[in-house]
C-alpha cells in the first residue's frame, strides 16, 4: 500500500471549510423551502367550477375522497351539491384526481407543511383558499398531456347531404359495437344526467350495459322509465347531454345514441320477454287514456304493468301522436314506431284508433265506463300569424302539412301540393322539419329545390336543436334571420301569393325576458314565393272538455293544471300530461305518463278500500 | 463457545432497507443465517389485481423505493405491448432520462452506503446529499420527490419543464467532478480496502447457480450482460455506452463497477439530453376514461436493467379494467433470499450488512 493511498482519504477534509447543505431544523418551519412548480402537495377545488360530480373519488387508487352534501351549495341542473373531502391520512399525492376532474376545479398547490394535533384536521373539504388559508401557489395542474379523460365524442356515421336531400332516408346509421364500446368507455358514471332528464332514467346505468355488453340489463333499466326507447334513441331532446359532466371540457356522452344501440341491437324475443316481463302486480280496474302520444303512451304501459285494463282512444287511423305524424321519417322511420308500440299492445293495452273523443265518444262516457281517465291529447294545432293574407289558400299550417307529408311517406295519400318556391316562417325544430320535408318533395317533384326561412329569431337565438340547422343548411335550406312578416302579398289578377314582407325586428324580448318583438319597419325586404308555410308554435285543442268541466278545472293558456302526479286540479277522477300540461317534448311526455300511471294507480287503490 | 442467535435489523444502522437477517453466530463467525423479509408487505402483486391499470401507477413504485421508476417502466412497457400502442418518440427518451437518473440516485444511495457498515459515514453523507439534488431535479419534473408516478402506460404523465436539461447538466458536471473525492474517499481509503478487497466473494458459479444478474453477474463472469445492450427498451440502441466487467467478484470489485457506471450513466444523459426530439410524450392505451381503460387479453414479461439487476414484470390480461395477474422479477430475489441462507454463513457478523450492500439488495422486491 503506497503513501498515496494512505493520504487519500483525507481529500475530503477539503470540504470541512465550505457552507453545509444540511438545512437547520429551524429553518424548516420558519422559513420553508419552496417546493418545485409542478409540485404534488395539498388540493385545492373552485367550488364554483366544481360539479359534484365525484369522479375524483372514483379514480382515487386510496380512497381517500369522500363526496359530502353541502347543505350551502345550491342544488342547480347539471351538478350535484357535492363537494370533495380529502383525508390526508390516506392520500397519497399521485394526482390522479387532478388528471380526471370533470370540470377542471381540483388542483394541487405546492403546499406540503400542515400540522395539527387533532386526528380530523387531516379530513380537510378543499376550497379555493388553500390548507393552510394563507396564500398558495399552484402546483401539478390539470393539462392536455395528462387528461384521463377522453374528451372526444366517438364518430356517428350520418348519410351526406346530396344523397339525403332528396329522400327520406334515415339520416343517423346509428353505433356500431365497437363505436357503442368506446363511446360508453367515456362515461365517468356520475349520474348528473339522471337528474336533468324530466324521465329521470337510468342513464350511467344502461351506458355501463352497453359497456360491459350487456344489452339486455341496458333495456331493463330503459324500460324501468321510458316505454318509447327507441323513438327516444332517435328525437329525444336529449337534454341529459346538455349536463353532462363531460361538455365541461369536451364533448357530452352520445346518450341518445347508446339507447338507440340498445334497442336496435336486441332481438325481437329477447326484447319480447324483457318488456312483459316487467309486470308487477295485479291492478283491479279499468283506465281509458285520451291521445295515443307520448305520454298517453307511457301511461298506458305502465298502468299495464301494475295490471290495470287500458283503453286508448286516438282520433287519427294510427297511433303515436307526434312521433306518427309529426316527426319526418328521415329522423324517426314509422317502423321504428311501430316497434315500440307493439310491445305496449302485447301487454294488452287497447288501443282505439280513429276513435274522436268529443265527437264518436264523450268524456263522460268514458268517465263511467272506467275507474279513471288520462287525457294527453298534446299540441295538435299550430298557432296562428295575424298579418294580411293569411288566410290564402297557399298559406299552410305546419302540423297539418307534416301530417299530410307522413301519409304521403307511407304511401297512403298523395303528395301535398308543393310549388317551386317556397318560404317557412318560424325557426324552431318544427320550422325545420317542415323546412327539409319541402326540400325531398322539391326535389322528387321538380327535381330542384327553393327553400327560405324566415324568423324574427337572430342565428344565436334559433329554437331549432343545432344539429337541424347544420344538417338544414347543408340541404340547402335558405336562412333570412332576424325578420318578422308583415304582409303576404297576393297577385291581384291571378289571385296566387307572389311574396312575403318582412321587416327587421330589433328586439325580440323585453327586459322582463319576455318575448315582446320590436319592429323596425323602415328595415323591410320582399322574398318572393309561391307559398307560405307557417311553423311559429303549437296550440293545444281542449274542445272535446265539456263546459261545465272546464268551468271545474283550472286552464291557463291552454296548459291543464295538475298536481304532482298529474291529478287534475278539481276533477279527481282526471289526470293529465305531456305537452298540454308541460309544453311540447317528447320525453317530459313520456315522464308525465309514467307519474300519471303512479298516480292513477294510488287513487284507484284508494278508492276501492 | 455456544451458539448465540443474533438479529439484525429492521432498526439498525448497518442494515439496508426493512429486511431482518437472523444469524446464529459463533464468536463472531456466523454459521447459519435466514432473511425474514415482510416487514413491508403490502401484498403488492394481490393489490395490483384490484386495482385499474391506471390506479396502479399509486402502488407500484413503492416495491423499490430507492428506484421505484423500473416499475413504472416494466408495468408501461407491458400495458403498451398487450394494447399494441406506439410510444410516442418523445417519450422514449424523457423515459431513458429518467430511468438513468434513478440508477444514478440508486448507485450514490449503495455507493456511499457502505459507509455505514465500515463506519466512514462521511460516504454515507456525501452520498445522501449528491441524491438529494436529483430528487430535487424529480421533484421538478414529475411532481414528487420518491414516488414519481410519471412513466405510465403510453408515454410519460407530462411533458419536460422548461429549463430541466440545464439543471440536469450543471448538475451531472458538478458531479463528475467530484467523482474522483468519492474514489479516494472509498476506492483508495486502506480502511475500507481492508474490508472488501479479496472479501465477501461472489464466484461465478454461484451467479449461474442463483440466477443473479446486474453488477453481480457482470463482476464475476467478465459477461456484458446488461439488459439495455442485451435486448435495448426505449432508444437504448441509440446511445453509446459501456458495460464494465470483471471477472473477480470481491466486494471491492462489485463497488468499483458500480463507481465506473456512475461515469456511464453521465453519458447517456447527455446523449439522451443531446438527442431529445420534441413532440408529444403521451399516447391513448386504451378507449375511454382511465376508469373505464381494458387492456386486451394476453400474457407479456417485460424486463428492464434495474441498478440491481434484471427487473421484470409478467403480466396477464384478461381485457378486463384491472391486471388478472402480476408478478413481479424482482432483481434481488436470488441474492437476497436464497444467497443469505447459502452464502452468508462462514462470514463475519460485520460483513453482514456489508455483504447486503454490495450484492445489490432492496429488501421489497423479495417481500413484494
Amino acid at each position: 500500500m503506497n503513501k498515496k493511498s494512505i493520504l487519500a482519504p483525507f481529500k475530503g477534509w477539503k470540504y470541512l471549510f465550505k457552507k453545509p447543505v444540511a438545512i437547520p431544523m429551524d429553518d424548516i418551519f420558519k422559513n420553508p423551502r419552496e417546493s418545485q412548480d409542478n409540485y404534488r402537495g395539498f388540493h385545492i377545488n373552485d367550488w364554483e367550477t366544481c360539479i359534484g360530480c365525484g369522479t375524483c373519488a372514483e379514480i382515487c387508487p386510496t380512497n381517500a375522497i369522500t363526496m359530502v352534501e353541502r347543505s350551502d351549495v345550491e342544488d342547480v341542473e347539471g351538478s350535484k351539491p357535492e363537494r370533495p373531502v380529502i383525508d390526508y391520512g390516506r392520500c397519497c399525492f399521485c394526482g390522479l384526481c387532478v388528471d380526471i376532474c370533470t370540470s377542471g376545479s381540483l388542483n394541487l398547490t405546492k403546499e406540503y407543511l400542515y400540522n395539527s394535533s387533532e386526528p380530523e384536521d387531516y379530513l380537510h373539504m378543499p376550497t379555493s383558499e388553500g390548507i393552510t388559508g394563507k396564500e398558495y401557489k399552484l402546483g401539478y395542474i390539470q393539462d392536455e398531456t395528462s387528461d384521463l379523460l377522453d374528451l372526444e365524442r366517438k364518430h356517428m356515421e350520418h348519410v351526406g347531404a346530396e344523397k339525403r336531400k332528396s329522400s327520406f332516408i334515415e339520416i343517423v346509421r346509428g353505433f356500431s359495437k365497437e363505436q357503442a364500446l368506446a363511446e360508453s368507455a367515456r362515461c365517468v358514471d356520475c349520474g348528473i344526467c339522471t337528474k336533468t332528464c324530466p324521465a329521470n332514467m337510468n342513464i350511467p346505468e344502461y351506458i355501463k350495459s352497453v359497456w360491459e355488453g350487456n344489452l339486455e340489463e341496458g333495456l331493463d333499466y330503459l324500460y324501468k322509465t321510458n316505454p318509447l326507447p327507441s323513438v327516444c334513441g332517435r328525437i329525444c331532446t336529449h337534454e341529459c347531454e346538455s349536463v353532462c359532466a363531460l361538455s365541461h371540457r369536451g364533448d357530452a356522452i352520445a346518450i341518445r345514441w347508446l339507447k338507440r344501440y340498445i334497442v336496435d341491437n336486441m332481438p325481437d324475443d329477447k326484447y319480447e320477454e324483457i318488456v312483459l316481463s316487467q309486470v308487477s302486480k295485479k291492478g283491479e280496474g279499468k283506465v281509458a287514456i285520451v291521445g295515443a302520444g307520448s305520454s298517453g303512451l307511457s301511461a298506458a304501459y305502465y298502468l299495464a304493468t301494475l295490471g290495470y285494463e287500458v283503453d286508448v282512444y286516438e282520433r287519427k287511423p294510427m297511433a303515436g301522436g307526434p312521433m306518427r305524424y309529426g316527426a319526418p321519417k328521415y329522423r324517426l322511420p314509422d317502423a321504428v314506431t311501430d316497434h315500440d308500440i307493439s310491445f305496449i299492445e302485447k301487454l294488452g293495452v287497447k288501443i282505439h284508433t280513429n276513435t274522436d273523443v268529443g265527437k264518436d265518444i264523450t268524456l263522460d262516457e268514458l268517465k263511467k265506463t272506467h275507474n279513471a281517465v288520462f287525457v294527453s291529447t298534446g299540441y295538435p294545432d299550430t298557432r296562428a300569424l295575424k298579418i294580411p293574407g293569411v288566410d290564402h289558400k297557399d298559406v299552410k299550417m305546419a302540423m297539418s302539412f307534416l301530417a299530410a307529408a307522413t301519409e304521403y311517406e307511407r304511401g297512403v295519400a298523395a303528395m301535398p301540393d308543393i310549388k317551386e318556391d317556397v318560404v317557412v316562417v318560424g325557426s324552431g325544430d318544427v320550422a325545420f322539419d317542415v323546412a327539409r320535408t319541402l326540400i325531398r318533395f322539391q326535389n322528387e317533384k321538380y327535381g330542384k329545390m327553393n327553400v327560405q326561412m324566415l324568423a324574427l329569431e337572430t342565428a344565436q337565438q334559433v329554437p331549432a336543436t343545432p344539429e337541424e340547422v347544420t344538417e338544414g343548411v347543408e340541404e340547402g335550406i335558405h336562412m333570412n334571420l332576424g325578420f318578422g312578416p308583415q304582409t303576404i302579398q297576393i297577385d291581384k289578377e291571378s289571385g296566387d301569393i307572389k311574396g312575403i314582407e318582412a321587416c327587421e325586428c330589433i328586439r325580440l324580448f323585453d327586459d322582463n325576458n319576455r318575448f315582446d318583438p320590436q319592429m323596425d319597419f323602415d328595415a323591410k325586404m320582399c322574398l318572393e314565393t309561391q307559398q307560405v308555410y307557417l311553423a311559429i308554435g303549437q296550440v293545444s285543442d281542449l274542445s272535446y272538455i265539456p263546459k261545465e268541466l272546464q268551468d271545474k278545472i283550472t286552464i291557463e293558456r291552454g296548459k291543464i293544471k295538475v298536481d304532482a302526479e298529474g291529478q287534475v286540479d278539481g276533477a279527481s277522477w282526471l289526470f293529465a300530461g305531456g305537452d298540454i300540461v308541460h309544453g311540447m317534448d317528447i320525453i317530459n311526455g313520456v315522464a308525465d305518463g309514467h307519474r300519471a300511471a303512479v298516480g292513477i294507480d294510488k287513487y284507484i287503490s284508494k278508492n276501492k278500500k | 463457545m455456544k451458539e448465540i442467535k443474533l438479529f439484525l435489523g429492521p432498526q439498525h444502522p448497518g442494515m439496508h432497507g426493512n429486511a431482518s437477517i437472523h444469524m446464529y453466530v459463533d464468536g463472531d463467525i456466523i454459521n447459519r443465517a435466514y432473511l425474514l423479509p415482510g416487514m413491508l408487505h403490502r401484498g403488492f402483486e394481490k393489490s395490483m389485481e384490484r386495482r385499474t391499470w391506471m390506479n396502479n401507477i399509486a402502488l407500484i413504485p413503492r416495491i423499490c423505493v430507492p428506484e421505484p421508476d423500473t416499475n413504472e417502466m416494466v408495468f408501461a412497457m407491458n400495458i403498451e405491448a398487450l394494447a399494441n400502442v406506439e410510444v410516442p418518440e418523445r417519450a422514449h427518451w424523457i423515459r431513458m432520462l429518467i430511468l438513468e437518473l434513478a440508477r444514478l440516485s440508486a448507485h450514490l444511495m449503495a455507493f456511499g452506503g457502505c459507509g455505514g457498515p465500515t463506519g466512514l459515514y462521511t460516504a454515507m453523507y456525501w452520498a445522501q446529499a449528491d441524491r438529494d439534488l436529483i430528487l430535487t431535479l424529480f421533484e421538478e419534473i414529475t411532481g414528487q420527490r420518491i414516488y414519481h408516478m410519471y412513466i405510465v402506460g403510453g408515454g410519460v404523465r407530462k411533458d419536460l419543464p422548461k429549463g430541466i436539461e440545464k439543471k440536469i447538466l450543471d448538475f451531472v458536471d458538478d458531479l463528475e467532478r467530484r467523482l474522483p473525492d468519492y474514489e479516494d474517499l472509498i476506492l483508495n481509503n486502506p480502511s475500507i480496502l481492508a474490508r472488501i478487497k479479496d472479501n465477501i466473494m461472489l464466484p461465478a458459479e454461484v451467479v449461474w447457480e442463483l440466477g443473479v444478474t446486474g453488477i453481480g453477474m457482470r463482476s464475476a463472469t467478465g459477461l456484458e450482460y446488461d439488459l439495455r445492450k442485451v435486448t435495448p427498451y426505449a432508444r437504448y440502441d441509440k446511445v453509446e455506452f459501456d458495460v464494465p466487467t470483471a471477472t473477480y467478484s470481491d466486494a471491492y470489485a462489485r463497488l468499483n463497477i458500480k463507481y465506473l457506471e456512475m461515469y456511464q450513466i453521465i453519458r447517456i444523459i447527455r446523449q439522451v439530453l443531446d438527442m431529445m426530439p420534441g413532440g408529444k410524450v403521451r399516447a391513448k392505451v386504451a378507449e375511454g376514461s382511465a376508469l373505464r381503460w381494458r387492456i386486451p387479453k394476453g400474457q407479456v414479461y417485460s424486463a428492464v436493467e434495474a441498478s440491481r439487476g434484471e427487473y421484470g414484470y409478467y403480466t396477464v390480461s384478461t381485457g378486463e379494467t384491472m391486471p388478472y395477474r402480476v408478478a413481479v422479477r424482482g432483481a434481488s430475489f436470488p441474492q437476497g433470499l436464497l444467497g443469505i441462507e447459502k452464502y452468508l454463513p462462514g462470514h463475519r457478523i460485520d460483513d453482514a450488512p456489508l455483504w447486503f450492500d454490495t450484492m445489490g439488495v432492496c429488501s421489497p422486491e423479495i417481500d413484494r
